[in-house]
């Protein structure tokens, strides 16, 4: 399974694509594809959205499913996702109720 | 202190103004992201995990106080109310938005601080040794050279794309502060026999994944051919350097595959063709620049290691922070004082934006209005008197940098590793923490003695693992953090890159086995006067490798 991330142009925040084909600050958010198809309409979305100077450094991210929580494989974007794990008070993990990385 | 003249404040403040109309154009949609990303790194602005980080240059490390407060100042209004010092005398904000960028470096020129090279291929931020022009021994300051050599390099029209980025570096001391061998050039200041100031130039030093200890081509080059010299490297490497390979552009390589003495005759040759051209430097114009880096008037200040001697004998911490923050001035009534941004269990060289304010005022009202910020991650305060130490030490430790532990196990350098970087593959940070926290004990780190310990989150080596005395690199293997020892590397006159010891360990083993390292190191010491590096040269890897494998390692 995967999911589309970037980094928004203005701020550089990372932002993953929904399912309405908005940014999402958070990864719960992010439209899952579970097929070859499926991805290919992401990257498709991704590259418009780039084309468009919204969002840059587009890329495919392998995630998991978790006890219905969305997990990325590399720990690169579990850190992505949540913020440096030396300050949880800095990045989407310093809002209440968030995920930390590791 | 160096002050910008006309000419370098119109030549900042038309590079914001360039630079801000590329912001524009960009958030507008007029160029496109591979347009712009040269542009931005030119101002460095990078892209990074969770944001963009601005890299600011502090030229040769030299600060004072109302630049320190900008830096507080920026990391306030624009970032997360902290900033980063590297371990090339830069500093890094973590959380900026692309769109205050240009204020952000607007808002820098007005104390003359840029962030101008300080990423792309050019020549970089210039470091130089951070105790300079304080030193009981150093020959002279290297920072005028330094700065001479940042007005040469900045935009050079011929060396603006070279194969890759090159970092040159100064000392004034034999003792080698500021890690020349590890640079694509270094520069030692020194007399002559006749008493002349030059340079031995060294060339082809660097870490990443090709760590060379940089080779000696000169053995004294007169100050005056400085320039010219220099020119004839950087013509050399940009003609020659590899293109066609990002791993093998550096000027190591170049070294490396032509050889030392083929390399030196080519440089000469060039050296030879342009020596007495346009930029041989006159010794007017070296001593003008010499006159910016003047110390300040330091007034005799009699009795103060006296009274230091009394107040430490009531106060065993601020006995052990003398003992080991504070180093040999140049006037016997001062000393240097070291901040360690090591605090035990914080990243190494972050600094709040308050401290950064404090340390601004302490500098204004003990330290003459000057700071250094070291490679090695720390700030210094390099004209202090003896007489102030206490008032100073009493301000550090009101604002928690008075951590007693300059050199030693838990004054470790480290990069953002994974925490942050786009190019990490493991987290360096919380190791870090975690290697700090086990050997909190001041007593432990007191025996322990001198120690190098390094920590870089890839191959990049930002960490600077290859020179540590034990090196940590973090890699990345089968989706989960790996963390290579390797030992008997060192930065100074005695340059050396360390060796892998063996196979990695996971984030949960790393502290234990560094250890493990520390401890067989105590257990065959021939005595306490023998630090880690030298008992290492004397036996090897082979007790450690026992020590962390077992028989395991015998039967390999």
């Amino acid at each position: 399974m995967k999911i589309l991330t970037a980094n928004r142009l203005a701020d550089g925040e990372a932002v993953w694509l929904a399912a309405d084909q908005s940014w999402s600050g958070v990864i719960d958010a992010a439209k899952i594809a579970e097929d070859k198809s499926a991805e290919e309409k992401l990257t498709l979305a991704g590259q418009a959205a780039f084309l468009k100077n919204e969002v840059v450094d587009v890329d495919l991210v392998d995630i998991d499913v978790i006890d219905g929580v969305l997990v990325p494989r590399r720990l690169r974007e579990r850190i992505r996702a949540a913020g440096p794990t030396n300050r949880l008070d800095l990045g989407k993990q310093a809002a209440a109720n968030r995920r930390v990385a590791a | 202190m160096y002050r910008y003249d006309e000419f370098d404040k119109a030549f900042v403040i038309a590079r914001v103004a360039e630079y801000r109309d590329q912001v524009d154009r960009r958030m507008k949609g007029d160029i496109t992201e591979d347009q712009f990303k040269p542009l931005r790194l030119m101002n460095g602005v990078y892209l990074q995990l969770h944001a963009y980080m601005l890299r600011v240059a502090i030229p040769y490390g030299t600060l004072n106080g109302r630049q320190m407060r900008m830096l507080a100042h920026i990391a306030r209004k624009y970032d997360r109310g902290y900033g980063h010092f590297t371990t090339r005398q830069n500093i890094q904000y973590n959380w900026p938005a692309l769109a205050d960028t240009p204020d952000i470096l607007a808002e820098l020129a007005t104390v003359e601080m840029h962030a101008i090279q300080t990423s792309g291929n050019c020549i970089r931020n210039v470091t130089a040794d951070h105790f300079a022009g304080a030193s009981a021994d150093a020959v002279a300051d290297p920072r005028p050279y330094a700065e001479i050599l940042r007005q040469w390099s900045s935009l050079h029209p011929e060396f603006s794309y070279l194969p890759r980025k090159f970092k040159i570096a100064v000392t004034g001391s034999e003792h080698d502060r500021a890690a020349i061998k590890f640079h694509d050039i270094g520069l030692h200041l020194k007399r002559s026999d006749t008493g002349e100031l030059g340079f031995a130039v060294y060339v082809g030093g660097g870490q990443g994944r090709t760590p060379m200890v940089a080779k000696k081509i000169r053995d004294f080059l007169p100050e005056s051919d400085m320039l010219s010299y220099c020119t004839a490297i950087l013509r050399v490497y940009n003609l020659n350097g590899r293109r066609d390979n990002k791993y093998k552009a550096r000027i190591k390589i170049l070294v490396h595959e032509t050889g030392t003495d083929e390399l030196t005759r080519q440089i000469e040759a060039e050296f030879d063709a342009i020596r007495n051209g346009d930029l041989k430097l006159p010794d007017g114009d070296i001593r003008a620049i010499e006159a910016y880096f003047e110390p300040p008037a330091l007034p005799d200040r009699p009795g103060g290691g006296d009274l230091l001697l009394e107040a430490a004998g009531e106060d065993e911490e601020f006995s052990a922070w003398l003992d080991h923050n504070i180093d040999e001035h140049v006037h016997r009534d001062h000393a240097i004082v070291t901040i360690s941004l090591k605090n035990i269990g914080d990243a190494p060289g972050d600094a709040t934006a308050g401290q950064m304010d404090a340390v601004a005022a302490i500098a204004e009202q003990y330290a003459h209005d000057e700071i250094r910020v070291s490679h090695e991650q720390n700030l210094v305060l390099p004209h202090v008197a003896k007489a102030d130490l206490t008032a100073v030490y009493q301000r550090l430790q009101a604002i928690g940098l008075a951590t007693a532990n300059a050199g030693l196990v838990t004054d470790i350098i480290a990069c953002p590793g994974l925490d942050y970087c786009a190019l990490a593959n493991a987290r360096s940070i919380p190791v870090a923490q975690d290697i700090s926290r086990r050997f909190a004990d001041r007593l432990r780190q007191e025996d322990i003695g001198d120690l190098k310990l390094k920590i870089s989150g890839c191959i990049n080596a930002c960490g600077h693992h290859h020179a540590g005395h034990i090196g940590i690199l973090g890699v990345e293997k089968k989706g989960a953090e790996l963390y290579q020892i390797t030992l008997g590397g060192s930065a100074d006159e005695n340059a050396s890159i360390g060796q892998i010891v063996g196979r990695g360990f996971g984030p949960e083993e790393i502290t234990d086995a560094i250890e493990t390292v520390v401890d067989t190191y105590l257990a065959l010491r021939t005595s306490s006067c023998e630090s880690f590096i030298q008992a290492y040269r004397r036996v090897g890897a082979t007790p450690f490798k026992e020590a962390l494998y077992g028989r395991e390692s015998k039967a390999a």
